[in-house]
């Protein structure tokens, strides 16, 4: 039962019809969540008493930060299962969550650096966790850069996944001396959020909007994987059929 | 033409079972299927030659032979065992013989031979001079392989024929760039090998005079149709 | 089981014997750099004083990154990679015998010109023995992580630049805890702390890298 469950999944085909009739579910989910959070972080919520309005940005910047970290053992687990099952559709995911991992790394950093200016005064400071998140975003560039090095698909998407197994062991290790690394240095900048705690009028909007991001990263994942899917199974009947006869696609 | 050094081991066990043997093999490469369903029996005492033109896989099918390679299905048995669970047997029991020769330029003819890649073999001094000198290289052990013709480097790897206590022989293309004596004396050494209950598979481009080969025609592309 | 060990260890050493100029290119890029420094930021003792742990550090870490193309590549060219995966008795001795060598014939030797560095960039007399014993643990690090950039861009025509991306990432946790070290002694505290930790890493390097290289390896093999 199981195993034919996995199996279903290895088909590109069914993949493909189901995450049709998922997805617009999905994209109104996620748009719903974000733009209640939206709505209710930027406008509704109180105003900081020390940084005033330019808080706001959390509302952008953790949830972004969050799925970054989550989204490379996503990539990884992915990687790990075509490893070793030999799942071609596990790869395409892998490969796909890395593109959306490094942009939402790159969303978290910039956010990062702009709420950074009117808080330090400066766009980029060597504060741990801004710190951590870019190692982050060269391990995921790393992935993605090896993955197109090489010519023979099958052979990149292994290399890339080994890659971000390597990666998984050493983002804890990274994370924890860059704290150490940061307590040694300790600077005598003002420290914001890590200790303070956010007053729940704040927390119920970043709630919303996390939950917000994550319907929004899964439709990323599904939109960028069906697009490579079909990239992948060009020469096949049934997208060759897809093509033919664009209108009864969600029934292929 | 000189005598052939004696090998290490004179007699291999008798065996019942073959000692190889690919059961319902496919190999694909990218997305072309160079064989389908391919089986294979090799017992002990027997030579098998694999034919067909480029590409049509032949290299593959001899480094899927020597688990180099996972086939895309089917299974690779070693004694009647998967690779997967006998792979010591096997590796210990096996030499592979590539397209390149494997032979380090900076080094001499000598140390290539007294520091095998694969750590395994401890060969004296005395055995590496004789079977440098079997196959032409007498005079040449103590020069850098840099200074050797393709043939000689090839030669440096045949060597290994002799020395080697291997059952099974998988050979690719070992005509490569060898003359013709070379050739005689590769063919020798191939039937005093299955003469003592070794077995070998090998592709060539070149008929190969060996008493008892058997043949293995690969058509290249979808073999099932 | 350790006889391929010993014996790769054996004949990479004697390969590397025979091509020693080859050998010193890491080291002379490691004092070239160390002389750029004050011409590019200021020949004052105290300002180099202040930047040489870091300096030094990043440099080794550069010179180790510029070493690491050939560690495979050549056998790769050659066949001498088919040949290590059927070593009988597991390709991961074989491995660790070559990164073994590998570290023997760079870290080790980068480790013994650094006092010429210290003395170059200034570095106070408190931070020399740290200076050598991070470096000395640190480097093993350097080459087995590596190792597993090598190994995953082996079959690349260019490898050069794409194994540098890859490994640095990886590399953050030994600069750390590797110029702590000189830093913390410098400044007069007990710089034992980040010693142990660059030595967890190395040993943990040292046990799963090879691991990691066989199974890279493995995948080029069946190209």
């Amino acid at each position: 039962m199981a195993w034919q469950w996995f199996h279903q999944w290895g088909s590109p085909r069914w993949f493909y019809q189901r995450s049709g009739a998922w997805l617009p579910w999905l994209a109104v989910l996620a748009a719903l969540f974000l733009a209640v959070g939206s709505v209710w972080g930027l406008a509704l919520a109180p105003a900081d008493f020390k940084q005033g309005n330019s808080y706001r940005i959390i509302y952008l910047h953790v949830p972004a930060s969050f799925l970054a970290l989550a989204g490379y053992y996503l990539m990884a687990i992915a990687g790990a299962i075509g490893l070793i099952w030999k799942m071609k559709l596990a790869f395409t995911a892998m490969r796909c969550a890395a593109t959306v991992g490094a942009a939402l790394t790159f969303v978290a950093l910039f956010t990062g650096a702009v709420w950074g200016k009117p808080t330090w005064g400066t766009y980029w400071v060597w504060d741990a966790r801004i710190t951590s998140m870019l190692v982050l975003l060269f391990l995921y560039l790393g992935v993605i850069a090896l993955y197109q090095a090489f010519d023979r698909q099958e052979l990149a998407s292994k290399a890339a996944a080994l890659l971000a197994l390597v990666g998984t062991v050493n983002v804890p290790i990274i994370y924890k001396s860059v704290d150490w690394w940061y307590t040694l240095h300790q600077p005598a900048s003002l420290k914001i959020t890590g200790d303070s705690t956010l007053h729940s009028s704040m927390l119920q909007p970043l709630l919303v909007m996390i939950v917000g991001f994550y319907l929004f990263y899964a439709v990323a994942l599904l939109l960028s994987m069906r697009a490579e899917v079909l990239a992948r199974e060009a020469n096949s009947s049934w997208v060759r059929a897809l093509v033919t006869a664009p209108q009864s696609r969600e029934r292929g | 033409m000189p005598d052939l050094p004696p090998f290490s081991v004179q007699e291999f066990p008798a065996l019942h079972s073959p000692l190889l043997a690919l059961n319902d093999v496919s190999c694909e490469r990218g997305n072309r299927r160079l064989f389908c369903q391919l089986s294979v029996q090799l017992m002990a005492g027997q030579a098998l030659q694999i034919n067909g033109g480029n590409g049509a896989g032949k290299t593959s099918l001899l480094r899927i032979a020597a688990g180099l390679l996972a086939p895309a299905a089917g299974a690779v048995c070693y004694l009647g065992e998967p690779l997967a669970d006998n792979s010591y047997n096997h590796r210990s029991q096996l030499l592979f013989l590539g397209h390149q020769a494997a032979v380090k330029g900076s080094l001499t003819a000598l140390e290539n031979l007294r520091y095998p890649v694969d750590g395994r073999h401890r060969f004296s001094t005395e055995a590496i001079f004789q079977a440098l000198a079997a196959v032409g290289l007498a005079g040449f052990e103590d020069l850098p392989c840099r200074t050797f013709s393709a043939g000689q480097r090839r030669r440096v790897a045949l060597a290994l024929l002799i020395l080697s206590d291997a059952r099974l022989w998988l050979l690719d293309e070992p005509f490569t760039a060898i003359d013709r004596t070379g050739v005689e004396l590769i063919e020798r050494l191939m039937a005093a090998h299955l003469q003592r209950g070794g077995a070998i598979m090998l592709t060539s481009h070149q008929p190969v005079a060996l008493p008892g080969l058997l043949a293995l025609e690969l058509s290249g592309g979808d073999s099932h149709g | 089981m350790a006889n391929g060990t010993v014996n790769t260890l054996r004949r990479e050493l004697l390969l590397a014997s025979r091509r020693r100029g080859e050998l010193a290119n890491p080291l002379l890029f490691f004092v070239m750099m160390a002389a750029l420094v004050p011409l590019g930021i200021s020949p004052q003792s105290t300002v180099l004083a202040e930047l040489a742990p870091g300096m030094i550090w990043v440099m080794a870490l550069l010179a180790t990154l510029l070493s690491l193309e050939p560690l495979f590549a050549e056998d790769y060219r050659d066949g001498s990679l088919d040949q290590l995966l059927l070593a009988a008795d597991g390709m991961a001795f074989a491995v660790l015998g070559k990164m073994l060598a590998h570290w023997l014939v760079t870290g080790l030797p980068l480790t013994l010109v650094a006092p010429l560095l210290a003395t170059l960039l200034a570095l106070p007399a408190a931070g020399w023995l740290p200076l050598l014993a991070s470096l000395l643990v640190g480097t093993l690090a350097l080459s087995f992580i590596g190792a597993m950039g090598a190994a995953l861009t082996v079959s690349l025509q260019r490898s050069g630049v794409l194994l540098t991306l890859i490994v640095m990432p990886l590399y953050v946790p030994v600069i750390i805890f590797g110029s702590a070290t000189v830093q913390r002694a410098i400044e007069g505290f007990s710089w034992l702390a980040p010693l142990a930790l660059l030595a967890t890493l190395a040993v943990a390097a040292i046990a799963l890298c090879p691991l990691v290289v066989v199974g890279a390896l493995r995948l080029t093999a069946s190209e």
